[in-house]
């Protein structure tokens, strides 16, 4: 997946001369997770280099730099960083084209990476992509392969609205079965991490059906998306899997039509449980699907606690959970 | 632990320390409240002219006197002296004046509007339109502002029309923008003017990011930004400084020291221990201190600003030291926290008068034309106030149509706002059976 990111980064630089990428460590060194590896030496300093570590500064700038006419793409190094750049986002960079009817606008992509599963600790590890969905204005996008990530984030980069692009890190360097104790395989060994070359773009709100299934609806996006494919193969759940690819703007049809179909529906997010977009999720589904739902909406998520460290794997909402959970739903 | 009593060798150690001295909190108190005699000894005013002019490439760290010192050209005699007089001809003079009358009639008649109940909310900027006025007019017409929310002397002098302020102050259905913004919330992207923010401070790193995609650009032009002296104490201000020197942006950075942030004074922002003009110098940021209601000094630094940013020697921060002589907005009353001699006994007097006697020092202005000027301006705002009004005040009707509170959110509207727009729709055709002119 890192490959692809960069490869988004390339393709869209090479595209656009109004492209920048900054952040920190993002110049020279390539990232700390290489996603901006070699751009430097491509695109020169001035369009791609390092920033002071001021996350405040860092999305301000592009505002201005959005202003001006220019598509930033900032980069957070880490989600749980984000939140001193949050008076930017929020309040200029979401309502700028509000505000002013259209006369300036902040066509920016804030890249971060996001989600647990690493041992990363409470300031390592954290999803805070339902703060994001509460505000007016701002699209989130969070892809679950290699292909989507390239084809998600020349969109975002292409979008005349600013973008949160988060890019789930446990699944960088391969999908993520929820066991701590499996090794992880590679990307390469599967059919969605095969990227083609040059340009192409996955619509902003349009979800995957990752599997098709008649048992039940499970929604999910990031790495999630992942653990609920392998806890469905491993019980034999036939599950319609849908994975979001962005949360604003929502695939409400594509939900609808699952659920509609199945009767059933587990949300599974990583983000703590309480306010988090599982909630708003089971909201709509009710809302749209209340006479069609044999049981009652579920949601797995993480827990309502900063993220822990040593124990990470309890927190994590992995097979166990998304098993129970599974049970529940559908004997019911 | 506070879940569990202190361990007794805790409650021993926290004696330890009984024979340090007590330490104490300083909380900053202005010098003057209500019903005190006021007395500005303490403020030093030095001799106009007798300030030096350094390059415009000067380094930074060579500018500590400018950052501490004021700068001043207009003396008591109201001629210009020593080296930062930008000697203007006296037709710019003259127009400089105009702009700044023409702001002040404004202020008069939006403020009295407000009074009227036409609209919700104003912000006058009298005793501080030199700040923007002569600012401004340093500046190229297309160097991007990124201002505050008192700089409508920038939007006058760039002849940016009156009727749409107007409109804007009213959220009228000729606004726009579309009635969305507080009213002095502005943004002209013709006039280089940028959206104005209630969020403090906001607009100074964006101005930042802005000069910073100028340069990547090899664009000529450069940025400016306004910003209180209060808000300087909001961590963007600083973002900004460090953006600004660390890549060497085209910008220059103005703080309005007015003195008050609505109740609290300067030594809330930290005066009491620096000048804001030296907060530039920490960063490493060419700085200078100006006399901000001498018009012909805020002029001549804004313009070595420019020159320097245009030069590609780096930003500048430019504190002018001036005064808010009016509450902070119509929502405040100056009368319950400062005393009332204040606006009487600032020893920098009034921008307009000071650029008025200066004028008739050099024979180029008289009273009777100053006169006659006044009357202008305020003939010219009571005129298009009134055209304004043709499209509606605050409240009564004649406001943009229901659909236009969910455009503009995205480039498109997506189906959860489509929903919510049509149910305010719905809603409109029951609050309202007998239908809006909409």
């Amino acid at each position: 997946m890192i490959e692809a990111i960069n490869e988004a980064l390339d393709i869209s630089m090479a595209k656009d001369p109004d492209v920048v990428v900054m952040g920190e460590d993002v110049g020279y060194f390539g990232g700390v997770f290489r996603c901006t590896a070699g751009l430097q030496e491509k695109y020169g300093k001035t369009r791609v280099f390092d920033t002071p570590i001021s996350e405040c500064g860092i999305i301000a700038v592009a505002v201005g730099m959005g202003a001006y006419g220019l598509r930033p793409v900032p980069e957070i190094q880490f989600a749980d960083y984000i939140y001193p750049g949050l008076d930017q986002l929020i309040s200029e960079a979401a309502r700028l084209r509000y505000r002013s009817a259209g006369e300036y606008i902040a066509p920016m992509t804030v890249r971060s990476p996001f989600g647990g599963g690493i041992f990363g600790g409470q300031t390592h590890s954290q999803s805070p992509e339902a703060i994001f969905a509460h505000v007016a204005g701002l699209k989130t996008v969070i892809p679950a392969t290699p292909y989507d990530a390239k084809g998600l984030l020349i969109s975002a980069i292409e979008d005349n609205d600013p973008v949160i692009f988060f890019e789930p890190k446990r699944i960088y360097n391969g999908p993520f079965s929820g066991y701590y104790d499996k090794p992880v395989q590679p990307w390469k060994k599967f059919d969605a991490s095969i990227v083609p070359e040059g340009h192409y773009k996955i619509p902003l709100g349009k979800a995957r059906l990752a599997t098709e299934g008649e048992e039940l609806t499970i929604i999910a996006y990031g790495t999630m998306v992942h653990v609920v494919e392998a806890v469905c193969a491993e019980k034999g759940v036939e599950a319609d899997i849908i994975d979001l690819r962005t949360i604003v703007p929502l695939d409400i049809e594509t939900i609808e039509a699952s659920v509609k179909k199945t009767g059933r529906c587990l949300i599974v997010h990583e983000a703590t449980r309480t306010a988090g977009f599982g909630a708003e999720l089971s909201a709509l589904v009710t809302e749209r699907c209340f006479y069609h739902l044999e049981a009652p909406v579920e949601r797995v998520t993480g827990f309502d606690t900063p993220y822990p460290h040593s124990l990470e794997w309890a927190y994590f909402p992995g097979p166990v959970r998304i098993g129970e959970a599974l049970d529940k739903i559908l004997s019911e | 632990m506070a879940d569990r009593p202190p361990a007794e060798g805790d409650r021993t150690a926290a004696k330890a320390g009984d024979n340090r001295p007590a330490l104490s909190l300083h909380v900053p108190e202005p010098k003057f409240r209500p019903g005190d005699t006021v007395d500005f000894s303490h403020i030093e005013v030095p001799e106009a002219g007798a300030q030096p002019r350094p390059d415009e490439t000067t380094d930074p760290k060579d500018m500590r006197d400018f950052a501490y010192g004021l700068i001043r050209v207009l003396g008591d005699d109201h001629k210009a002296h020593g080296p930062w007089d930008p000697k203007l001809d006296p037709e710019t003079l003259r127009t400089m004046l105009g702009h700044m009358a023409m702001t002040r009639a404004f202020d008069e008649r939006m403020f009295r509007g407000q009074r009227q109940g036409k609209t919700s909310f104003y912000m006058k900027c009298t005793g501080e339109e030199a700040t923007s006025v002569s600012a401004s007019m340093a500046l190229a017409g297309d160097d991007m502002i990124f201002p505050s929310y008192r700089q409508q002397g920038i939007l006058i002098q760039r002849g940016y029309p009156m009727i749409e302020m107007i409109n804007q102050i009213y959220s009228n259905k000729g606004d726009k923008l579309k009635g969305r913004q507080l009213p002095i919330m502005y943004s002209s992207r013709e006039h280089s003017f940028f959206s104005i923010s209630g969020n403090l401070a906001t607009q100074t790193p964006q101005a930042v990011g802005w000069a910073m995609a100028s340069a990547i650009k090899g664009d000529s032009r450069i940025a400016a930004t306004w910003v209180g002296e209060g808000s300087t104490a909001e961590g963007d201000f600083h973002s900004a400084c460090l953006f600004a020197t660390v890549y060497n942006a085209p910008v220059i950075l103005n703080v309005v020291n007015n003195q008050w942030a609505i109740s609290s004074f300067s030594g809330f922002a930290g005066a009491e221990r620096a000048t804001f003009a030296a907060r530039g110098l920490g960063y490493g940021i060419a700085s200078l201190r100006v006399d901000g209601n001498d018009p012909l000094a805020c002029y001549a630094a804004e313009q070595w600003a420019a020159t320097r940013a245009r030069a590609n020697a780096g930003p500048t921060v430019i504190e002018f030291f001036s005064y808010r002589a009016e509450g902070h907005s119509t929502s405040d009353d100056p009368s319950g926290y400062r005393s009332a001699q204040e606006r009487d006994e600032w020893p920098l007097g009034d921008p307009v008068m000071r650029l008025k006697n200066h004028l008739i020092a050099i024979g180029e202005w008289d009273e009777e034309r100053q006169q006659a000027m006044d009357l202008e301006a305020a003939e010219y705002v009571k005129k298009t106030t009134k055209e304004a009004e043709a499209n509606g005040i605050l409240g009564h009707g004649l406001h943009h149509p229901f659909r236009t509170m969910f455009e503009d959110v995205f480039e498109e509207l997506p189906w959860h706002l489509q929903e919510q727009a049509e149910q305010a729709i719905r809603e409109r055709e029951t609050k309202f059976p007998g239908g809006l002119d909409l």
